[in-house]
Protein backbone atom coordinates (compact mmCIF):
# COMPACT_ATOMS: atom_id res chain seq x y z
CA UNK A 1 0.00 0.00 0.00
CA UNK A 2 1.51 3.29 -1.14
CA UNK A 3 1.40 5.97 1.88
CA UNK A 4 -0.31 8.98 1.30
CA UNK A 5 0.86 12.03 1.49
CA UNK A 6 1.59 13.77 5.38
CA UNK A 7 -0.31 16.80 5.55
CA UNK A 8 -4.00 17.03 3.83
CA UNK A 9 -6.49 20.26 4.27
CA UNK A 10 -8.61 18.27 6.07
CA UNK A 11 -9.78 14.46 6.73
CA UNK A 12 -9.33 11.72 4.12
CA UNK A 13 -12.28 10.97 2.19
CA UNK A 14 -12.90 7.60 3.60
CA UNK A 15 -12.57 4.47 1.60
CA UNK A 16 -15.00 1.38 2.83
CA UNK A 17 -12.38 -1.39 1.76
CA UNK A 18 -9.12 0.94 3.03
CA UNK A 19 -7.82 -0.40 6.12
CA UNK A 20 -4.58 1.03 7.62
CA UNK A 21 -1.85 -1.30 9.48
CA UNK A 22 -1.29 1.31 12.93
CA UNK A 23 -0.10 0.44 16.54
CA UNK A 24 -1.76 1.74 18.90
CA UNK A 25 -0.39 1.79 22.43
CA UNK A 26 2.51 -0.77 21.62
CA UNK A 27 -0.21 -2.75 19.48
CA UNK A 28 -0.55 -3.89 16.42
CA UNK A 29 -4.11 -3.30 14.88
CA UNK A 30 -5.54 -3.19 11.48
CA UNK A 31 -7.85 0.00 11.79
CA UNK A 32 -10.54 1.81 9.22
CA UNK A 33 -10.32 5.38 11.13
CA UNK A 34 -8.20 7.71 9.20
CA UNK A 35 -8.17 9.95 11.67
CA UNK A 36 -7.27 10.74 14.91
CA UNK A 37 -10.91 11.42 15.99
CA UNK A 38 -12.28 8.66 14.37
CA UNK A 39 -9.52 6.19 16.31
CA UNK A 40 -10.65 7.47 19.44
CA UNK A 41 -14.07 6.42 18.14
CA UNK A 42 -13.21 3.47 16.60
CA UNK A 43 -11.47 2.13 20.10
CA UNK A 44 -14.68 3.34 21.86
CA UNK A 45 -12.59 6.03 23.96
CA UNK A 46 -14.22 9.57 25.36
CA UNK A 47 -11.80 11.94 23.69
CA UNK A 48 -12.46 14.14 26.67
CA UNK A 49 -10.56 11.88 28.58
CA UNK A 50 -7.23 11.43 26.78
CA UNK A 51 -3.98 12.38 25.53
CA UNK A 52 -2.52 11.28 22.15
CA UNK A 53 1.04 11.19 20.84
CA UNK A 54 1.35 10.20 16.94
CA UNK A 55 4.72 9.29 16.32
CA UNK A 56 6.69 10.57 19.97
CA UNK A 57 4.65 14.01 18.68
CA UNK A 58 1.84 15.72 20.72
CA UNK A 59 -1.30 16.38 18.80
CA UNK A 60 -3.11 19.04 20.58
CA UNK A 61 -6.80 18.02 20.89
CA UNK A 62 -8.20 20.72 18.25
CA UNK A 63 -5.72 18.98 15.51
CA UNK A 64 -7.51 15.65 16.45
CA UNK A 65 -10.51 15.98 13.35
CA UNK A 66 -7.91 16.87 10.97
CA UNK A 67 -4.70 14.32 11.55
CA UNK A 68 -4.76 12.08 9.38
CA UNK A 69 -2.99 8.22 10.17
CA UNK A 70 -0.85 6.76 7.88
CA UNK A 71 0.08 2.94 7.46
CA UNK A 72 2.83 2.48 10.54
CA UNK A 73 2.19 5.24 12.78
CA UNK A 74 2.57 4.31 16.11
CA UNK A 75 0.17 6.18 18.45
CA UNK A 76 0.02 6.37 21.91
CA UNK A 77 -3.33 6.89 23.85
CA UNK A 78 -3.06 7.76 27.13
CA UNK A 79 -5.17 8.97 30.53
CA UNK A 80 -4.47 9.87 34.20
CA UNK A 81 -4.68 7.28 37.03
CA UNK A 82 -4.30 6.26 40.44
CA UNK A 83 -0.67 7.16 41.66
CA UNK A 84 1.19 8.79 44.27
CA UNK B 1 5.70 31.53 51.36
CA UNK B 2 2.98 31.78 54.76
CA UNK B 3 0.66 34.38 55.46
CA UNK B 4 0.44 34.14 58.97
CA UNK B 5 -3.17 35.55 59.52
CA UNK B 6 -5.04 33.00 56.93
CA UNK B 7 -2.47 30.57 57.55
CA UNK B 8 -2.50 29.54 53.81
CA UNK B 9 0.70 28.34 51.21
CA UNK B 10 1.54 29.12 48.34
CA UNK B 11 3.45 27.50 45.31
CA UNK B 12 4.11 28.55 41.90
CA UNK B 13 1.45 31.60 42.54
CA UNK B 14 -1.44 29.12 43.38
CA UNK B 15 -2.60 29.21 46.90
CA UNK B 16 -4.01 26.22 48.97
CA UNK B 17 -5.87 26.13 52.13
CA UNK B 18 -5.16 22.60 52.40
CA UNK B 19 -1.55 21.30 53.68
CA UNK B 20 -2.10 17.90 53.18
CA UNK B 21 -1.63 16.23 49.54
CA UNK B 22 -2.93 12.71 48.75
CA UNK B 23 -1.96 10.45 46.44
CA UNK B 24 -4.15 8.57 44.09
CA UNK B 25 -3.06 4.92 44.57
CA UNK B 26 -3.19 1.66 45.59
CA UNK B 27 -6.97 2.16 46.79
CA UNK B 28 -9.57 -0.86 46.46
CA UNK B 29 -11.49 1.46 43.99
CA UNK B 30 -11.93 4.83 43.13
CA UNK B 31 -14.83 5.63 45.31
CA UNK B 32 -12.98 4.56 48.42
CA UNK B 33 -9.82 6.67 47.07
CA UNK B 34 -12.57 9.64 46.31
CA UNK B 35 -13.85 9.12 50.07
CA UNK B 36 -10.40 9.44 51.22
CA UNK B 37 -8.90 12.33 49.17
CA UNK B 38 -12.38 14.25 50.64
CA UNK B 39 -12.22 13.03 54.37
CA UNK B 40 -8.28 14.47 54.18
CA UNK B 41 -9.68 17.80 53.22
CA UNK B 42 -7.13 17.83 50.30
CA UNK B 43 -7.37 20.26 47.48
CA UNK B 44 -4.22 18.75 45.53
CA UNK B 45 -4.20 15.27 44.76
CA UNK B 46 -1.26 13.38 42.87
CA UNK B 47 -2.03 10.80 39.64
CA UNK B 48 0.04 9.15 37.41
CA UNK B 49 -0.46 8.98 33.53
CA UNK B 50 -0.68 5.64 31.77
CA UNK B 51 -1.64 4.15 28.60
CA UNK B 52 -5.57 3.46 28.03
CA UNK B 53 -7.01 0.24 28.10
CA UNK B 54 -7.77 -0.87 24.61
CA UNK B 55 -9.25 -4.17 25.71
CA UNK B 56 -11.87 -2.97 27.77
CA UNK B 57 -12.39 0.96 27.43
CA UNK B 58 -15.32 0.59 30.02
CA UNK B 59 -13.25 -0.11 33.00
CA UNK B 60 -14.04 2.98 35.67
CA UNK B 61 -11.57 6.32 35.39
CA UNK B 62 -9.48 8.13 38.12
CA UNK B 63 -11.63 11.83 36.41
CA UNK B 64 -14.98 10.43 36.99
CA UNK B 65 -14.53 9.77 40.39
CA UNK B 66 -11.62 12.41 41.81
CA UNK B 67 -12.77 15.28 39.87
CA UNK B 68 -10.33 17.30 38.65
CA UNK B 69 -13.02 20.46 38.89
CA UNK B 70 -12.63 19.52 42.80
CA UNK B 71 -9.01 18.62 42.97
CA UNK B 72 -6.06 20.18 41.69
CA UNK B 73 -4.29 17.19 39.96
CA UNK B 74 -0.22 17.07 40.75
CA UNK B 75 0.37 14.88 37.14
CA UNK B 76 3.82 12.47 38.34
CA UNK B 77 6.47 10.95 36.48
CA UNK B 78 6.01 7.87 38.26
CA UNK B 79 8.03 5.08 36.36
CA UNK B 80 10.46 7.99 34.81
CA UNK B 81 13.75 6.77 34.79
CA UNK B 82 15.44 9.86 32.61
CA UNK B 83 15.07 13.35 32.11
CA UNK B 84 13.66 12.55 28.44
CA UNK B 85 10.66 9.96 29.78
CA UNK B 86 9.67 12.89 32.73
CA UNK B 87 9.29 15.74 29.92
CA UNK B 88 7.60 13.16 27.61
CA UNK B 89 5.11 12.16 30.52
CA UNK B 90 4.04 15.73 31.41
CA UNK B 91 3.70 17.10 27.97
CA UNK B 92 1.11 14.02 27.97
CA UNK B 93 0.05 15.31 30.81
CA UNK B 94 -0.28 18.92 30.25
CA UNK B 95 -2.60 18.38 27.03
CA UNK B 96 -4.62 15.59 29.18
CA UNK B 97 -6.00 18.27 31.21
CA UNK B 98 -3.67 21.44 30.98
CA UNK B 99 -2.28 21.11 34.04
CA UNK B 100 0.80 22.99 34.36
CA UNK B 101 2.11 22.16 37.95
CA UNK B 102 3.62 18.81 37.82
CA UNK B 103 5.46 16.33 40.72
CA UNK B 104 8.74 15.65 39.24
CA UNK B 105 10.06 11.98 40.62
CA UNK B 106 12.65 10.53 38.75
CA UNK B 107 13.44 7.20 41.18
CA UNK B 108 16.72 4.86 41.27
CA UNK B 109 16.01 1.18 39.80
CA UNK B 110 16.46 -0.12 43.55
CA UNK B 111 14.79 -2.09 46.02
CA UNK B 112 14.61 1.58 47.99
CA UNK B 113 13.57 3.70 45.05
CA UNK B 114 15.29 6.52 46.29
CA UNK B 115 15.84 9.26 43.62
CA UNK B 116 18.12 9.57 41.28
CA UNK B 117 19.56 12.91 42.05
CA UNK B 118 21.73 13.89 39.38
CA UNK B 119 19.20 12.73 37.07
CA UNK B 120 16.43 14.49 38.63
CA UNK B 121 18.34 17.63 38.42
CA UNK B 122 18.88 17.30 34.92
CA UNK B 123 15.05 16.44 34.40
CA UNK B 124 14.24 19.39 36.28
CA UNK B 125 16.23 21.74 33.97
CA UNK B 126 14.11 20.57 31.27
CA UNK B 127 10.94 20.80 32.18
CA UNK B 128 11.90 24.67 33.46
CA UNK B 129 13.12 25.46 30.19
CA UNK B 130 9.74 23.73 29.18
CA UNK B 131 7.14 26.03 30.85
CA UNK B 132 6.60 23.63 33.67
CA UNK B 133 5.97 24.91 37.71
CA UNK B 134 7.69 21.42 39.09
CA UNK B 135 7.32 20.01 42.57
CA UNK B 136 10.59 17.71 43.18
CA UNK B 137 10.82 14.93 45.00
CA UNK B 138 14.22 14.46 46.16
CA UNK B 139 16.39 12.80 48.59
CA UNK B 140 16.75 15.12 52.33
CA UNK B 141 19.96 15.91 51.25
CA UNK B 142 20.70 19.70 51.74
CA UNK B 143 22.87 21.02 49.27
CA UNK B 144 20.96 18.71 46.44
CA UNK B 145 17.97 21.09 47.62
CA UNK B 146 19.75 24.55 47.28
CA UNK B 147 21.19 22.93 43.84
CA UNK B 148 16.99 22.12 43.06
CA UNK B 149 15.97 25.68 44.11
CA UNK B 150 18.69 27.35 41.72
CA UNK B 151 17.84 25.60 38.74
CA UNK B 152 14.04 26.56 39.29
CA UNK B 153 12.11 24.31 41.64
CA UNK B 154 8.76 25.48 42.59
CA UNK B 155 8.66 23.29 45.45
CA UNK B 156 11.12 20.84 47.17
CA UNK B 157 9.77 17.51 48.71
CA UNK B 158 12.17 15.70 50.74
CA UNK B 159 11.83 11.68 51.36
CA UNK B 160 11.35 11.15 54.84
CA UNK B 161 11.61 7.77 54.42
CA UNK B 162 11.75 5.11 51.42
CA UNK B 163 8.58 5.42 49.58
CA UNK B 164 5.62 3.46 51.20
CA UNK B 165 7.73 2.46 53.68
CA UNK B 166 5.97 4.04 56.54
CA UNK B 167 8.82 4.50 58.80
CA UNK B 168 8.24 7.94 59.74
CA UNK B 169 10.49 10.95 59.27
CA UNK B 170 14.08 9.41 59.92
CA UNK B 171 16.05 12.65 59.57
CA UNK B 172 14.67 15.82 61.69
CA UNK B 173 18.06 17.80 61.34
CA UNK B 174 18.07 17.56 57.54
CA UNK B 175 14.69 18.11 56.87
CA UNK B 176 14.72 21.72 59.49
CA UNK B 177 18.15 22.29 57.76
CA UNK B 178 16.30 22.03 54.45
CA UNK B 179 13.20 24.52 55.41
CA UNK B 180 15.55 26.80 56.97
CA UNK B 181 17.52 27.11 53.51
CA UNK B 182 14.38 27.44 51.26
CA UNK B 183 12.19 29.91 49.81
CA UNK B 184 10.30 27.67 48.35
CA UNK B 185 7.83 25.36 49.82
CA UNK B 186 9.16 22.10 51.34
CA UNK B 187 7.02 19.08 51.66
CA UNK B 188 7.19 15.89 53.29
CA UNK B 189 7.29 13.57 50.67
CA UNK B 190 6.86 9.78 51.21
CA UNK B 191 8.00 7.77 54.41
CA UNK B 192 4.99 8.73 56.68
CA UNK B 193 2.96 6.36 58.30
CA UNK B 194 0.63 7.52 60.85
CA UNK B 195 -0.72 10.95 61.66
CA UNK B 196 2.05 11.50 64.01
CA UNK B 197 4.49 11.36 61.63
CA UNK B 198 2.77 14.20 59.70
CA UNK B 199 2.55 16.31 63.09
CA UNK B 200 6.06 15.84 63.07
CA UNK B 201 6.97 16.59 59.43
CA UNK B 202 4.90 20.41 60.26
CA UNK B 203 6.24 21.23 63.53
CA UNK B 204 9.66 20.83 61.70
CA UNK B 205 8.37 23.81 59.67
CA UNK B 206 7.19 21.89 56.49
CA UNK B 207 4.67 23.94 54.33
CA UNK B 208 2.65 20.75 53.89
CA UNK B 209 2.75 16.92 53.71
CA UNK B 210 1.73 14.57 50.60
CA UNK B 211 1.17 10.65 51.17
CA UNK B 212 -0.03 7.70 49.64
CA UNK B 213 0.36 4.38 51.12
CA UNK B 214 -0.47 5.54 55.02
CA UNK B 215 -3.86 6.40 54.08
CA UNK B 216 -4.64 3.72 51.44
CA UNK B 217 -2.97 0.75 52.92
CA UNK B 218 -4.60 1.45 56.92
CA UNK B 219 -7.37 -0.45 57.37
CA UNK B 220 -9.77 1.59 57.51
CA UNK B 221 -8.43 4.25 55.16
CA UNK B 222 -11.21 7.53 55.31
CA UNK B 223 -10.75 7.29 59.02
CA UNK B 224 -6.94 7.52 58.66
CA UNK B 225 -7.41 10.22 55.67
CA UNK B 226 -8.76 11.67 58.89
CA UNK B 227 -6.74 11.55 61.31
CA UNK B 228 -3.82 12.80 58.99
CA UNK B 229 -6.26 15.97 58.22
CA UNK B 230 -6.11 17.05 62.00
CA UNK B 231 -2.61 15.57 62.65
CA UNK B 232 -1.29 18.19 59.73
CA UNK B 233 -3.37 21.05 61.57
CA UNK B 234 -2.04 19.73 64.91
CA UNK B 235 1.53 19.78 63.78
CA UNK B 236 1.10 23.57 61.37
CA UNK B 237 -0.43 24.98 64.77
CA UNK B 238 2.04 23.83 67.15
CA UNK B 239 4.70 25.17 64.61
CA UNK B 240 3.25 28.52 64.78
CA UNK B 241 2.60 28.54 68.28
CA UNK B 242 6.44 27.99 68.83
CA UNK B 243 6.87 24.87 71.37
CA UNK B 244 8.33 25.73 74.94
CA UNK B 245 11.99 25.14 75.46
CA UNK B 246 13.08 21.64 76.39
CA UNK B 247 14.69 21.61 79.91
CA UNK B 248 16.34 18.93 81.94
CA UNK B 249 14.84 18.70 85.12
CA UNK B 250 11.48 19.07 86.02
CA UNK B 251 9.46 22.25 86.52
CA UNK B 252 6.03 21.97 88.84
CA UNK B 253 3.07 23.33 87.68
CA UNK B 254 1.43 24.26 90.49
CA UNK B 255 2.42 26.89 93.20
CA UNK B 256 5.09 26.32 95.56
CA UNK B 257 4.15 28.47 98.01
CA UNK B 258 0.85 28.58 99.98
CA UNK B 259 1.10 24.84 101.24
CA UNK B 260 -0.56 24.02 103.92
Amino acid sequence: MQAPPLCYPGPLPRKDAAVLHIQVNGEDRNVTATTLTALVEELGLDPRKVAIERNLEIVPKSLHPTTTLTDGDRIEIVQFVGGG
Amino acid sequence: MTDKHSDTWTVAGRTFSSRLIVGTGKYADYAQNAAAAEAAGAEIVTVALRRVNLSDPSQPMLVDHVKPDRFTYLPNTAGCFTGEDAVRTLRLAREAGGWNLVKLEVLSNTPHLYPDMPETLRALEMLVKDGFDVMVYCTDDVVMARHLEEAGAAAIMPAAAPIGSGLGIQNRVNVRLIVEQAKVPVLVDAGVGTASDAAIAMELGCDAVLMNTAIAEAKDPIRMARAMKHAVIAGREAYLAGRMPKRRYASASSPLSGLI
